[in-house]
């Protein structure tokens, strides 16, 4: 079964990604902030990680980062869940090795449109 | 997919509000002359997810609203834009305003944006480049700008939500019907640079996006793959030529390539065609058509790499993907028409104010732990008791044995379900520095507020009722206590005055402290002025802390002038009944000059209390437990007799009131000898009385069950119980006691003042 990391500090928003990804089949795994998605990173493979930018502890573009330096998630797809829409934060992501970004507010047919974008 | 999301909106309600509530307490913590950047981050992030959440769940004006106010908070991050004194002001505001926005939608009511597009139009002032002062007199000068900004609002948001969920289908909204020459697809170049891979991103994706959005025909140019020896698996070695046949607008196919567009060589340019033709070519019509295989083409180009190039052959085989494509092409008029946009905010009518309470999964988890030990000894019983063998003394000592766990188990689970409604005080206190912040701005003080023990746990109901006579505490301080600040600086003190408010755990309570360092209370004045109402006698002499116990008397206020605030006739008398009525007790103490301080003690629950069971005349009654100090057999020698028939008992070195519970309850006729019998010694308010009992019995919990509720109010009574039996016992109300033997106390205190 594909499985799915999600990261988000905000407790509305992962219910609604969990729900949303669960719904559709996909076998979930939540984090609140960078730190310790990364953690669960080490311990457990996935098939995609969707993180949000803005978290305490760590934050997004810090946990691709960190990410991309681990064996196990060199090309795992990395969405990144984010409200902004200037393009300079958006290449901050994709600079710290993100595949992609998910723009907010997303509605979860969207989420599941983009998320089938990468992973088939 | 359909998900109702209404279904997150409660949590989205909560974790917006304690996001509001980190927002206002980063605010008023942030030192406006060197700003922490972790506290302006956390003020970002929270304004962050409330606009990611709002958007989300459909609340276009609160998301509408917080993203200028992130907007500018983000420039504040960054260092582009400065934070002062006024700036503090407009986002505290904005923190008042977005609550009452989203109160508003928590009870499904259209929030009034009145104030919001007010504060809209300041901030974007400020963005526009004027200071916050400024920014904000100019909008409340010229307050159209806060109407104009309104359908603004509205209508950009109503576009938000709509979007949603048509644009991501690829779908052009307005499929470009030329004239002449009619725009039929694209030609494209995509060279995706040499790490690409590297990000996720995997060009296949890309090649079968687009094969979504139309018919594609596509060429690999592999002239770069070096040989094998030379080969990196992680590089892109590859490059393609598309010829895409669409109807889609160049934005949709764009937004195939957008997360790499940086990351590659793009060029996208549009194959245009004479109207005339353009029938046979529209991608409709193709279905049927043969695909032309690129494959063929470039196989002859190829020197076969067998390696563990990852996704290799998909890279150098297209051609399996475009043919799934070119079946599955889609009408997109006919998916825009099957798609109607949906609205995401399906609103019930039902209300929302069920209250709930956040509670730690390690809570929850220990409970569940605690469950499944209850079940083993059930079961363990229940294996004894379906035991067809007789009885035997073995049988009975594991009966006893589970019976111990039982008890065991049941105390635990009692304990965890209690802990479910412990919630830390920094909910009552939270509020707190704001309010001292505003008022002492009204007041023109100085003043800080530092709090401690914010973690400690109440219970939920607790918490509720004392949040009330705390604030009136602190605004008694605010007002009355802390001196104006020219005062204060003649009085040799610092300028600014400080308010402290410790919570911690003291036995089977929480204690709660306020005190400040300002100006103490004048015992002299409370004393005039209750003479003066003829609530103390002239000739009567009261000690320091009589003196003091004035301030919680009725109809007693030493301010002449009733001030804004406070001493408008809600006196402390409330605030010592209000905390009474929680079974909690209030005392000051206070020195002229130096400040006072209140320490309020507090139950940890209302539901459930240690107790101590005694007989009185073949009828249970309860103490609490943390009301008793001592219990002892009582030596007829230390028995005074008074006049009136009371009796006062020599303890140490105090004398105390003796209360016969038999008498005061008309248990029997004859009262009992007192030599020999028990006392149990009983303190409430720093007052000990001592009440005759025939048996001291076991401890125990017990559920409390109100009186009131179920009789009538009894005054030296708090409520009863069901015991293990089934019989009904009243729970002992120290207070109501000590103010029954309210005479009886007197005359132990001068007696006890005249052995001193």
């Amino acid at each position: 079964m594909t499985k799915i990391l999600a990261v988000d500090d905000s407790a509305s928003m992962r219910q609604m990604v969990v729900f949303t990804l669960e719904s559709a089949g996909y076998d979930v795994v939540e984090a609140v902030d960078g730190q310790q998605a990364l953690d669960i990173a080490k311990n457990e493979s996935f098939d995609l990680v969707l993180s949000d930018i803005n978290m305490p502890v760590m934050n997004g573009i810090e946990l691709v980062k960190q990410l991309r330096q681990l064996e196990a998630y060199k090309y795992t797809p990395i969405l990144m869940l984010t409200t902004e829409t200037s393009s300079d934060r958006k290449m901050a992501g994709k600079g710290a090795g993100a595949t992609g970004w998910v723009v907010k507010p997303f509605n979860p047919d969207k989420l599941l449109a983009t998320i089938k974008k990468v992973i088939s | 997919m359909s998900i109702d999301l209404s279904q997150f909106h409660a949590v989205f309600f909560e974790e917006s509000f304690e996001g509001l509530e980190l927002m206002e307490a980063a605010l008023l913590d942030l030192d406006v002359g060197n700003p922490d950047s972790e506290q302006i981050n956390a003020i970002f992030r929270a304004a962050h997810s409330i606009k990611g959440g709002s958007g989300t769940f459909g609340f276009v004006q609160v998301a509408e609203f917080t993203h200028i106010l992130e907007t500018l908070l983000d420039k504040v991050r960054d260092g582009e834009q400065a934070i002062d004194a006024d700036g503090i002001e407009l986002f505290l505001q904005s923190v008042d305003c977005l609550r009452g926005l989203l109160e508003a939608l928590q009870s499904k009511q259209d929030p009034d944006m009145q104030r919001a597009n007010e504060l809209a139009g300041v901030f974007q002032a400020v963005l526009d480049g004027a200071s916050y002062a400024d920014s904000a007199n100019l909008v409340k000068a010229n307050s159209i700008t806060g109407q104009l900004l309104a359908p603004e609002i509205t209508e950009s948001a109503a576009d938000n939500v709509a979007d949603d969920a048509a644009t991501d289908d690829g779908i052009s909204e307005e499929p470009s019907y030329g004239t002449s020459r009619q725009q039929v697809g694209f030609n494209i170049y995509f060279k995706p640079h040499v790490d690409m891979l590297k990000g996720g991103n995997d060009p296949v994706r890309m090649l079968r996006e687009l094969a979504t959005l139309g018919e594609i025909k596509t060429t690999v140019d592999s002239a770069e793959l070096p040989l094998l020896e030379a080969l990196v698996p992680d590089n892109c070695y590859l490059s393609w030529t598309i010829e895409l046949l669409t109807s889609c607008k160049i934005d949709d196919v764009e937004e195939v390539f957008e997360w790499v567009e940086d990351e590659c060589q793009l060029s996208i340019t549009p194959i245009l065609q004479d109207a005339s033709a353009l029938v046979s070519n529209q991608p409709q019509d193709q279905q049927n058509n043969p695909q032309a295989s690129p494959s063929a083409a470039l196989g002859q180009r190829l020197v076969m790499p067998s390696g563990p190039l990852p996704g290799l052959d998909d890279l150098l085989l297209p051609s399996p993907m475009v043919d799934s494509s070119t079946e599955t092409v889609t009408d997109p008029v006919k998916d825009s028409v099957k798609a109607p946009v949906k609205d995401p905010v399906k609103t019930k009518a039902t209300k929302v104010e069920s209250s709930s309470i956040r509670v730690g999964i390690d809570k929850v988890d220990s409970l569940i732990n605690l469950v499944g030990e209850l079940v083993i000894t059930q079961s363990m019983l229940g294996q004894m008791g379906s035991a067809r063998d007789s009885i035997t003394e073995e049988h009975i000592g594991n009966l006893r044995e589970g019976l111990v766990q039982l008890e065991q188990n049941t105390r635990e689970l009692q304990d965890s379900v209690m802990r479910i409604r412990m919630l830390p005080i920094s909910f009552t206190f939270n509020r707190l520095p704001r309010m001292v912040r505003d008022i002492s701005i009204q007041l023109g003080k100085k003043v800080q507020l530092e709090v401690s023990g914010e973690s400690t746990e109440l219970d939920k109901t607790v918490m509720e009722k004392i949040s009330d006579p705390m604030v009136h505490l602190i605004r008694n301080a605010l007002d009355h206590g802390i001196e104006m600040p020219a005062q204060r600086i003649a009085a040799g003190k610092p300028e600014m005055g400080t308010i402290v408010l410790k919570a911690f755990h003291q036995g089977g309570s929480i204690v709660i402290e306020m005190s400040d360092d300002g100006g103490g209370i004048d015992t002299e004045r409370l004393l005039a002025k209750a003479r003066k109402n003829g609530l103390v006698a002239e000739s009567e002499q009261l000690t320091q802390e009589q003196k003091l116990e004035l301030l919680f008397t009725p109809g007693l206020s030493t301010v002449e002038q009733v001030s804004d605030l406070s001493g408008r006739g809600v006196g402390m008398d409330v605030v010592r009944r209000n905390i009474q009525e929680l079974n909690g007790s209030v005392e000051v103490s206070s020195e002229m000059g130096v400040g006072s301080a209140f320490r309020i003690r507090l139950p940890l629950t209302l539901a459930i209390l240690d107790g101590q069971l005694v007989t009185v005349a073949d009828q249970t009654y309860i103490f609490p437990l943390v009301s008793i100090s001592e219990s002892l057999q009582i030596d007829g020698a230390k028995v005074n007799n008074l006049a009136g028939g009371s009796d006062v008992y020599s303890l140490r070195d105090e004398y105390i009131p003796i209360l016969r519970l038999d008498r005061l309850f008309s248990l029997r006729e004859e009262n009992g000898v007192l030599d020999g019998s028990l006392l149990v010694v009983v303190e409430s308010e720093g007052q000990k009385i001592g009440v005759v009992v025939d048996e001291l019995l076991a401890q125990q919990q017990v559920v409390i069950k109100s009186l009131e509720e179920n009789y009538t109010r009894v005054v030296g009574v708090s409520g009863a119980t069901i015991l293990g039996d089934g019989t009904v016992a009243m729970i002992v109300d120290p207070i109501g006691l000590s103010s029954l033997a309210g005479n009886d106390i007197a005359a132990a205190k001068q007696m006890t003042d005249a052995a001193a």
